[in-house]
């Protein structure tokens, strides 16, 4: 287990929990990162972009990579331009491309998004983008040079879960890139779930945000997350989807 | 009509008075609140249409216990649950609404509430409207800001902390023009974040150049969505003309705002059908435009000055709470703003349910920001308020207040881009 490394860009990382950070407590930040185990955590740009009085920068621990998204993005221009912002503001080259057209459901507009790839990459970012899971845009993102696949779960918020699941199996099966399932996870079970069916990693925010004990929940989350992985690792068994298996041979009949 | 709205001043000449009065007492010298005025822009909208269709055939006394149970219990809330949630049988059911509320509000927005202040620059005005402190006439010491006096505002509300802000006029167009008020959003570009209107309704073309100046969300109160009521309310001025007011929003979208804010002012008319309106406002214009952002307040009627008869009628603390869980229930992901008109204990305790946004440092007045923020003695003339506010708490009070709340306060979630 020790060998297994998600890479993306060439970075490698640990843990395999990617924390959200912008709908809770401050100065639950530091915990939070701490008992999810995390190594990567999203920052609204839009939400760094603010003056001294406790700029969500400042509590976000050293040593953590920060992944800064482009929300509030309505097109790939604009999402071009938060991320050089992003790149300005001292955040690395990491960047997650959220671009929406929808303020009521937040879904990714797909198209845009494999434009605002396609520029970014060029210019050196590490360019993980939030999508709708389709395998056609997959492909294109890795064309565009995306570092990572980030196709949601569920709608952003909704706490529930994978129904996109067979999609996103689809993307397992056919990207090579790392998949990361985000948004609309909503429990541990749910993640363990989506590690089982081997996604790389697992981006969550309201699921901890909403918890009645953040610091527990990261906790929970992270030993989800490993054990899902465990599993995928150690190739799932036989599942029994209904009623038992037949002990004489169906093809016993067989004479030669 | 409500005779509790109609003040005399004495300082009106006898023809002002006179004119006053004909107003208030014979409709036939009113111009028509329906009809454009010249220079009024009129677009292609059907949202008029879809909004007023269902308000029209509300019959709240219809819904029954079992109406508001089964809206309660679905997954997604309906125009016909949430007429349910409105109306008087889903009083009983206030704590299972609440809970239900900020479920929805801690889904779609975690643990923040986000922080604001309005800014008035100029109070002259040149609508009749019968409730308002800033109406033509309304004695009142009028006041328009110069740039210096704005900058010298801005300056003061950015060394609190305030990170955006809402700037606002009395509706006068030739005291307080476009290019005054663009004047005002490029000032404030650079003391704040994020910079909102609430001025006049403008056309679409006004809109695009005060988005180029640096407002990016505009908020336009339609007062009442029964136009008969509005009728006799708004007695004179553009403001009358109750069409061009409804479709602000959409010209402000069109002209390329990131958001817009609605409202019906509870107290105004029928409370129920109001805010019936004002949600269905949001919920047809959002599928027309659904990149927009967009958020409701809920402003109930205040005293003004030289009128403490003027309160909100039949529309308690209990019935607020109603409409706005009822708002959050139907439209989970919009905004929701409580402004200072409402007490500390209201707002403290809404925010953990359905409110997302609230002012702090408030001032309805004209230049009297460093007066009140430090205490300090001002040395300039200062304009009258538009209404008595109840919450009086600075930007750090508010924070302290908000964390000490569980909540996370935010000053700013905003990019210009």
């Amino acid at each position: 287990m020790n060998q297994d490394k998600l890479i993306i860009g060439g970075h490698e990382f640990t843990s395999r929990f990617i924390l959200g950070s912008g709908k809770y407590s401050l100065n639950l930040i530091e915990a939070a990162v701490k008992d999810a185990g995390a190594e990567i955590i999203t920052l609204a740009v839009r939400r760094a972009n603010t003056k001294e009085k406790e700029n969500i920068l400042d509590f976000i621990p050293k040593g953590v990579t920060l992944l800064p998204n482009t929300s509030g993005a309505r097109n790939a221009e604009e999402a071009v331009r938060i991320a050089r912002l992003a790149r300005e503001l001292g955040c690395g080259d990491f960047v997650k491309i959220e671009i929406m057209r929808d303020s009521k459901y937040l879904l990714p507009d797909n198209y845009e998004t494999i434009k605002a790839t396609e520029i970014l990459a060029k210019e050196g970012f590490v360019v993980m983008p939030y999508m709708y899971p389709d395998l056609n845009v997959a492909r294109d993102l890795v064309n565009a040079g995306a570092a990572a696949v980030m196709p949601l779960a569920s709608p952003i918020g909704s706490n529930k879960g994978l129904a996109t699941r067979d999609f996103i199996q689809i993307l397992i099966d056919e990207i090579d890139l790392p998949i990361i399932v985000d948004a609309g996870i909503g429990r541990p079970s749910q993640a363990c779930e989506a590690m089982e069916m081997g996604a790389a990693a697992i981006m969550a925010n309201t699921a901890l945000a909403t918890a009645g004990n953040l610091s527990m929940m990261a906790a929970a989350f992270r030993q989800a997350i490993e054990a899902g992985r465990k599993a995928y690792l150690s190739g799932l068994g036989r599942v029994l989807t209904r009623g038992a298996a037949a002990s004489d041979p169906l093809t016993g009949f067989l004479r030669d | 009509m409500e005779n509790q709205f109609f003040v005399d001043s004495e300082y009106l000449s006898p023809a002002a008075l006179e004119k006053k009065h004909r107003l208030e007492t014979d409709p036939s010298c009113r111009k028509s609140h329906m009809e454009y005025l010249p220079g009024m822009e009129q677009i292609q909208s059907d949202i008029c249409e879809q909004v007023m269709g269902q308000v029209r055939a509300y019959d709240y006394g219809q819904y029954t216990e079992r109406d508001v149970r089964a809206a309660l219990e679905h997954e997604t809330c309906s125009i016909e649950d949430f007429k349910a949630l409105l109306s008087p049988a889903a009083e009983p059911f206030l704590e299972k609404m609440a809970q239900r509320a900020r479920l929805e509000t801690s889904r779609h927005f975690g643990n923040t509430v986000y922080l604001f202040t309005p800014l008035y620059i100029a109070n002259y005005c040149e609508n009749y409207c019968v409730y308002c402190g800033f109406n033509c006439y309304n004695h009142i010491h009028r006041m328009k800001l110069t740039m210096e006096q704005i900058e010298r505002e801005m300056e003061v509300i950015a060394n609190s902390g305030m990170e955006e802000i809402l700037i606002l006029t009395g509706e006068s167009r030739s005291m307080s023009s476009v290019e005054y008020i663009g004047e005002a959003c490029k000032l404030a570009r650079k003391y704040f974040r994020m910079v909102g209107l609430e001025i006049y309704p403008v056309n679409t073309d006004e809109y695009r150049y005060l988005h180029q100046c640096g407002a990016d969300y505009v908020t336009v109160f339609q007062e009442t969505y029964d136009t008969d009521k509005y009728e006799q309310l708004h007695l004179m001025g553009h403001k009358r003309v109750w069409p061009y007011r409804f479709d602000a929003q959409e010209r402000a979208l069109m002209g390329g705002m990131r958001g817009v804010a609605f409202s019906a002012l509870l107290g105004l008319s029928d409370f129920r059908k109001d805010a019936l309106a004002s949600a269905l406002h949001v919920y047809y214009l959002q599928r027309k435009y659904p990149y927009a952002e967009m958020s409701l307040s809920c402003p109930r009627l205040r005293p003004i000055i030289n009128n403490d008869k003027i309160n909100p009628l039949d529309v308690h603390e209990r019935q607020l709470c109603q409409i706005l869980c009822a708002y959050r229930i139907f439209l989970p992901f919009v905004g929701i703003t409580v402004s200072s008109r409402e007490s500390a204990a209201f707002r403290n305790g809404i925010v953990k349910i359905c409110a997302t946004k609230v002012s702090a440092g408030v001032s309805t007045g004209i230049g009297d920001h460093e007066r009140k923020y430090s205490g300090k003695e001002s040395e300039g003339a200062e304009g009258d308020e538009q209404f008595e506010i109840d919450d009086s708490r600075s930007l750090d009070r508010m924070y302290q207040d908000m964390a000490g709340e569980g909540l996370q306060p935010v000053l700013n979630d905003y990019l210009y881009v």
